[in-house]
């Protein structure tokens, strides 16, 4: 086994370069289809940080739980979820994830231990805490992983969660996808700590940063705080550094950064790096990358044929789900 | 069989029931365990079940309506205790952005069972930041449920309830109540969420009161019989979802209204109320326009003679309830 591709099987590390071409694919779609007019509202695309997505699920077990963010198309696929049932959810029908009525910020696949991504920044960070406790509470040997961005560093409820999973030592992987800007907000305007990683020492718990475009870097970084967490060790922030290729969302002009620094950012494309390092080990040939692009392509088409053969929901369920 | 108990003993012993009979139940809050809660209600449960199941938090009740929220996500039973209302202005956006919507966001694939129990009210000379009564905000979040309850027997059927029920629960405790005492059944039982119950029979008069509100007017009732008025008392109980009927059905027979709350009366839940009772048939029974009695729009204010005035003393309920009677459309 090739020391530089962990403990990571050269058939896992395929079908995690899949997941991660996926999410692309996904996103580029979703992009696309909004602007025919297809697909309302707005969305989040992480298109550039699928390695620290991917990486930090593969980390996990099936059964383990995540919390995600506004931005996490890709962590929901890393989990395990369906394109189809997600491109659905994009199209409000009611074969949707969340029968129509969660959309792109509240995506979630209960089955897989997505509890969901989320339209508040740090919205999921409290509720890891809770997540935490319970697996705690039950004697299960299951961990909680919580996504968020360098913005939520910067909420009140960052720190209280924090530090309460830390005395409790809770099963928790505080992850942050630390992607440069909280909308406009650089983080070096927004905290004057050199790395978000550094803020584990107010708790007391380990923190660590990674080169989040670096699959195996976060992986490994990830692997580690799960076996800290699972074997009673409490928890851990992560800090993947990467960055996002799109803007905020939809509204976005872009003002606040030169088309030079994102530049500099997809030359370090977690994708291309992952998929040249196993063209160089020999365990992908160009072939099998183009017959990854071409399933994923497919995968896509279909999920999308299955979203618009769909049926929107039923008026008159409007009220099912306010109360059990 | 039942025998005397206070309510805080009644609150209590709901609470000890619930984590006896479900391990999923555990209480977590300030001060809740060697403390016994800064109201003396949890006293004695971290004796009996121990620092897990009656967890100590920082002062962080952001995180505290988190801990509720996850863990009811997967699997447990949080009773979750916000030491004064007031301070649930720091637990709102995971009580109200989260914990209420989650259900509904994610396609009614999810449950968030957990009860809030938090105290509120003035009469404590607590002043404006630990006095408030804020139930309004809640009833106005579809999600959430909101109880109030009046008596020592109520808050202890009540609570088991909320337990029970598969939703998330603020439950609202009144300060002054906590030392009422009334007959309270022995064991295990449960009164009904969203069942309102009238508290005294009459048929000059409906006063629906909340919480501290339901003593003080069965208290004017009381003194208003003596002067020939049969006041009938009703108690929502359950604000949200609210059990209207019984409250039309009352307005109905009497013919008059009026409602009482210690909340400021503007965007207070007599709005609500007035509102559900003008929609209803009970509007073509009205003599007299439907009058409310609450809380003045000010701060909980310090001085005691001035507390008192904020909010609706027996003397008022009388004075407005014979008014009321003597008026007509």
């Amino acid at each position: 086994m090739n020391q530089s591709f962990a403990d990571l099987s050269p058939e896992r590390l395929r079908a995690l370069l899949h997941q991660m071409m996926l999410i692309r694919a996904f996103e580029e779609a979703a992009e696309q289809l909004y602007l025919q007019g297809l697909i309302h509202g707005t969305m989040h695309l992480s298109v550039g940080q699928e390695a620290s997505a991917v990486g930090a699920c593969a980390a996990l077990r099936p059964d383990d739980y995540i919390l995600s963010t506004h931005r996490g198309h890709g962590h929901c696929i890393a989990k395990g979820a369906r394109v189809d049932l997600m491109m659905a959810e994009f199209f409000g029908k009611e074969t949707g994830y969340c029968r129509g009525r969660g959309g792109s910020m509240h995506m979630a696949d209960v089955e897989t231990g997505n509890l969901g991504a989320n339209g508040i920044v740090a919205g999921g960070v409290p509720m890891a805490a809770g997540v935490g406790l319970s697996i705690q509470m039950q004697r299960q040997d299951r961990v909680v992983l919580v996504f968020f961005g360098d913005g939520a560093t910067n909420e009140g409820a960052f720190h209280e969660s924090l530090n309460l999973a830390a005395i409790w030592n809770l099963p928790v992987i505080y992850f942050c996808e630390n992607n440069q800007y909280a909308m406009s907000m650089a983080i070096t305007r927004a905290s004057k700590v050199e790395k978000l990683s550094d803020r584990a020492c107010a708790y007391g718990i380990p923190g660590v940063t990674v080169d989040g475009n670096d699959l195996l870097a976060v992986y490994c970084a990830t692997k580690e705080a799960v076996e800290r967490a699972r074997s009673g060790g409490g928890p851990t922030l992560i800090e993947a550094q990467t960055y996002r290729w799109k803007g905020h969302s939809k509204s976005d002009k872009q003002r606040y950064r030169t088309k030079e620094e994102v530049k500099a950012w997809q030359e370090r494309d977690p994708i291309a790096r992952l998929a040249q390092k196993m063209l160089e080990a020999s365990l992908l040939t160009e072939n099998d990358l183009q017959q990854l692009q071409a399933d994923v392509d497919a995968e896509i088409a279909a999920a999308i044929e299955f979203a618009k053969a769909s049926p929107e929901p039923d008026p008159a369920t409007i009220f099912e789900g306010v109360y059990a | 069989m039942s025998r005397e108990l206070t309510y805080a003993e009644a609150v209590r012993e709901a609470i000890d029931l619930a984590m006896a009979r479900d391990e999923r139940v555990f209480l977590v809050g300030e001060d809740v365990g060697v403390y016994g809660g800064a109201f003396g209600v949890t006293d004695g449960l971290y004796q009996k079940y121990g620092p897990e199941r009656v967890r100590d938090t920082p002062i962080s009740e952001a995180v505290i309506a988190g801990v509720a929220t996850g863990a009811a996500l997967t699997g447990m039973r949080p009773i979750a205790e916000i030491q004064f209302m007031d301070f649930i202005t720091l637990s709102m956006e995971q009580l109200v952005l989260q914990a209420a919507k989650l259900r509904f966001m994610l396609g009614g694939k999810v449950q968030v069972p957990f009860v809030l129990r938090t105290p509120a009210g003035a009469g404590t000379g607590a002043a404006a930041q630990h006095s408030e009564s804020l139930e309004n905000w809640f009833v106005h979040v579809p999600g959430l449920k909101v109880v109030m309850p009046s008596t020592p027997a109520d808050a202890k059927g009540l609570l088991l309830a909320s337990i029970e029920d598969p939703n998330p629960v603020i439950f609202v405790e009144h300060k002054l109540l906590y030392r009422t005492k009334g007959a309270v059944p022995e064991g295990y039982y449960t009164i009904p969420l969203s069942q309102t119950e009238v508290k005294r029979p009459g048929r000059d008069l409906t006063i629906v009161a909340t919480s501290l509100m339901v003593v003080r007017a069965l208290e004017a009732a009381e003194r208003l019989a003596k002067e020939g008025v049969e006041v009938e008392v009703v108690d929502p109980r359950t604000l949200k979802p609210l059990d209207a009927e019984p409250i039309i059905r009352s307005v109905c027979k009497t013919g008059r209204v009026l409602i009482v709350h210690e909340a400021c009366k503007t965007g207070g839940f007599g709005g609500e109320l007035a509102a559900v009772i003008a929609e209803s048939e009970a509007f073509d029974y009205l003599d007299a326009p439907i009058r409310r009695l609450a809380g003045l729009d000010i701060p909980v204010p310090y001085n005691r003679e001035l507390e008192r005035r904020m909010v609706p003393q027996v003397e008022d309920i009388v004075d407005a309830a014979r008014r009321l009677v003597k008026e007509a459309r």
